[in-house]
């Protein structure tokens, strides 16, 4: 019986690489998302507590997709080394983060005083009738997404009403219905352009 | 002397010295007041969060949360007056009004913290009844259950996950009404990194996490004809099952539970510990042939089902390191359906395992494709926590403090000192190195008594131990981590080789199996992880091993009939097949 001396140990310490998967995994985290998030991540490793840029990863996540997706937290918690709860929690706590893709048109109901006395809760309500989802919900058919804003500094406008970035003013209830078959149509016509 | 300055003040008109930084808390305690508290626990980080350790302190607008707030020189505290004591209560039926209303039937009941608050503050109506947080009951995971309904949101469980085991699991998720504790994206615990210890149900106040529930399986096997039911106890057990019984915490239990199975019906009571006799002759073998150029090393063993989890997950570089030796669980369910089978004559079908565990982590174990038989059905039938049996034995009526003392059954049923160790932090160790000893030297070790490796950590469950053990004229590095954050720090500094050890036991609870996730709940008012009671548990495992004659695993007649009648070499063909495994990276892959 010999002992192998600490320099053997030393090399019979390093293990076979065909047990670990963090190739794999980074590979797949860097196939998650695109180049400049990645390579982004990677400046914030290189600085003292990576873990403290966690939030301005999610925002650049979700500005590329409009989204955070599990996978998404997932890739980022790998990448970043914060363990995937903490993500997860971060990214649900914030009003501001998505957890799901918005649809083609966001439509922003504005809930701002003027707005609201000039009849904002009935059109909310027909919206909400019309398209079967609450605020923060987006169609099943990926169409439209219900979201509402304190005041969008145009009260002589009120109410008023965005799809995406057009401005709809002094909209009532039984105008509701017309715009969102409008906006059905050009969608119908302009078919999104495939990722 | 120490140069940390001391702070005069007094509380409820006495005065107190303490050290600076100490919290009102920790001074009220030096004299006797204990402030009711909930989310505080001194082994973990500060929360702050339940509000119901407030105080009164002069010249502040508002109650102080005392588990937070360091004391000043001049500081007056009131813990007591009409106004607090009606704050607090206000608080803990807040917290009860958001609560569900089962107290009877929660598995929690007596053991329950939010309970014992609303007793002891006199809450004997629910005034603010209104509405209440609505989860559904997740039951999906095959070790522990979660029921968010009945979380009060102390982050007891975030906390323990994180800092005592390393592995944050847990994350409170969404805000204000609607924040649920639950693994990243709200995933089920068996699609996350949680390695299924059950720290988080001892950590838990109430009853948001428990463990999957075997006894209505052992039951209906109890009462099937058809069925040779036998049942295994682990080292742990015989050490903290009297707690349930109202004896106290270090008192040997091992004949009166032996009883106790036997009266419950089992058709055999089988000891775990014969399973870590052979664990350590195939270890001990496996390491002496590593520590012959074999490799790799450091050994890390294989006994804790939770750490090997880890390993798996966290570790998954390390995984030629660690012992292909099964759990003592298995290599005994999987000896029962051989060996047993075949002496009894039986179809190995027709035999029901179940195994007493201190451990929730081995109802994970028993289902891994690895501890199946060829037909898939498992090796282990059933695996009940210590808490469980407990409740079969209160259920059946058995008076389990005056019980006469049994014995267990053949052939399985002979165990040594060395066997009875497994149950504690450094045990393993110790088993292994008197059995290497033997092997390395030709003889014993002149005392059995590796006392480097024993001993549970107190504190914040802080380090490890490593020590240099002299076996004949050679010296061999170990290591001993329990708690996977001890673990973690231990390996990082293998792999970083700043440390090098020859062999390197791991359990993932703190203090061992003692401290397992399925072990009693401490009694009302004492603390979860507390090392005192773990170090009174192990006690009773050190006084069962030096009071038994046999203490070499390798001497462990019924093993050896098991090796000369049935196995064949050690380590050979027939004991790789049924006492030896192997391990795969899994995932999700957990952030070290």
């Amino acid at each position: 019986m010999k002992f192998q001396d600490p320099q053997e140990r030393n090399d019979a310490m390093k293990p076979p690489t065909t047990t670990d998967n963090w190739n794999e995994v980074k590979a797949a985290a860097e196939a998650a998302l695109p180049a400049p998030i990645v390579e982004f991540i990677a400046d914030c490793r290189r600085r003292e507590h990576p873990e403290s840029h966690l939030i301005s990863v999610l925002h650049k996540v979700q500005g590329h997709f409009g989204y955070l997706s599990a996978e998404h937290m997932d890739a980022v918690a790998q990448l970043l080394q914060v363990p995937a709860a903490k993500v997860s929690g971060v990214a649900t706590f914030y009003h501001f983060f998505r957890l799901r893709p918005r649809g083609r048109y966001v439509i922003n109901v504005c809930l701002g005083t003027a707005c609201y006395v000039k009849g904002a809760d009935k059109l909310v309500a027909k919206l909400k009738d019309e398209l079967g989802i609450d605020f923060g919900e987006t169609t099943s058919d990926g169409m439209f997404s219900l979201e509402a804003s304190r005041c969008l500094g145009t009260c002589g406008l009120a109410p008023v009403v965005m799809f995406n970035d057009d401005v709809h003013p002094r909209v009532t209830p039984d105008q509701v219905p017309v715009l969102l078959q409008q906006y059905l149509d050009r969608a119908r016509k302009a078919p999104p352009a495939a990722p | 002397m120490s140069d940390v300055k001391t702070i005069n003040l007094t509380i409820d008109g006495t005065p107190v010295v303490a050290p600076e930084g100490t919290t009102i808390l920790q001074a009220a305690e030096t004299l006797g007041i204990h402030i009711p508290r909930l989310c505080y626990h001194p082994d973990l980080s500060l929360a702050g969060s339940c509000r119901v350790c407030i105080v009164e302190v002069k010249g502040m607008a508002q109650y102080m949360a005392s588990c937070s707030v360091t004391v000043w020189e001049g500081m007056e505290v009131q813990t007591n007056s009409p106004e607090i004591r009606q704050a607090r209560r206000d608080i803990i039926e807040l917290l009860l009004d958001n609560h569900p209303r089962d107290c009877q039937t929660c598995e929690r009941d007596g053991h329950c913290e939010l309970q014992n608050l609303a007793y002891s503050h006199g809450v004997r109506e629910r005034l603010f009844e209104g509405e209440r947080k609505r989860f559904a009951l997740e039951t999906s995971g095959v070790s522990v259950v979660r029921d968010s309904e009945k979380c009060v949101l102390c982050g007891r469980c975030v906390r323990v996950c994180a800092e005592v085991q390393g592995i944050t699991n847990l994350s409170q998720h969404g805000r204000g009404f609607h924040t649920v504790v639950t693994p990243a994206h709200g995933a089920t615990m068996d699609e996350s990194v949680c390695i299924q210890c059950g720290q988080c149900i001892n950590a838990c106040p109430t009853a948001a996490f428990l463990e999957k529930d075997h006894t209505d399986d052992v039951w209906a096997a109890l009462a099937n004809p058809e069925l040779r039911v036998v049942v295994q106890t682990a080292p742990s057990i015989r050490a903290a099952i009297g707690e349930g019984f109202g004896l106290p915490p270090g008192t040997p239990c091992t004949g009166r539970m032996v009883t106790a199975l036997r009266r419950l019906g089992f058709d055999a009571v089988f000891d775990t510990d014969l399973g870590a006799d052979l664990t350590i002759v195939e270890e001990s073998a496996e390491l002496l042939r590593r520590l012959d150029g074999g490799g790799p090393l450091p050994m890390l063993t294989s006994c804790s089902p939770g750490w090997i989890s880890f390993l798996e997950k966290f570790y998954p570089a390390l995984i030629p390191h660690a012992s292909t030796c099964r759990s003592p669980m298995t290599m005994l369910s999987a000896l029962s359906k051989t060996y047993y089978a075949q002496k009894l004559g039986v179809d190995p079908s027709r035999i029901y395992m179940a195994a007493v565990m201190p451990c929730v982590a081995k109802k994970f174990e028993m289902r891994r494709p690895e501890h199946r038989e060829a037909d898939g059905s498992p090796m282990t039938d059933a695996v009940l926590t210590t808490r469980e049996i407990i409740w079969m034995i209160r259920c059946y009526g058995i008076d389990f403090a005056n019980l006469p003392e049994g014995e267990f059954d053949a052939p399985l049923g002979v165990a040594t000192g060395a066997g009875d160790l497994f149950g504690t932090t450094g045990g393993v160790m110790e088993a292994t190195l008197r059995t290497a000893a033997c092997k390395l030297t030709g003889r014993a070790p002149e005392t059995l008594e590796f006392e480097q490796v024993r001993g549970v950590l107190g504190g914040r469950w802080a380090g490890w131990r490593e020590a240099d053990v002299r076996i004949g004229d050679r010296t061999l590095h170990v290591g001993v981590a329990n708690g996977l954050h001890n673990a973690k720090n231990l390996l990082d500094q293998v792999i970083e080789g700043r440390k090098k050890f020859h062999v390197i036991e791991v359990m993932a609870c703190p203090g061992g199996c003692i401290g397992g996730g399925g072990q009693p709940y401490p009694p009302t008012g004492e603390r979860i992880l507390d090392p005192e009671l773990l170090r009174l548990r192990a006690s009773a495992l050190y006084k069962i091993d030096a009071g038994k004659t046999l203490r070499l695993s390798h001497e462990n007649p019924a093993v050896r009939e098991v090796y000369e009648t049935f196995l064949g070499e050690i380590g050979g063909a027939k004991a790789h097949e049924l006492l030896h495994t192997s391990y795969a990276a899994r995932l999700p892959r957990g952030v070290r």
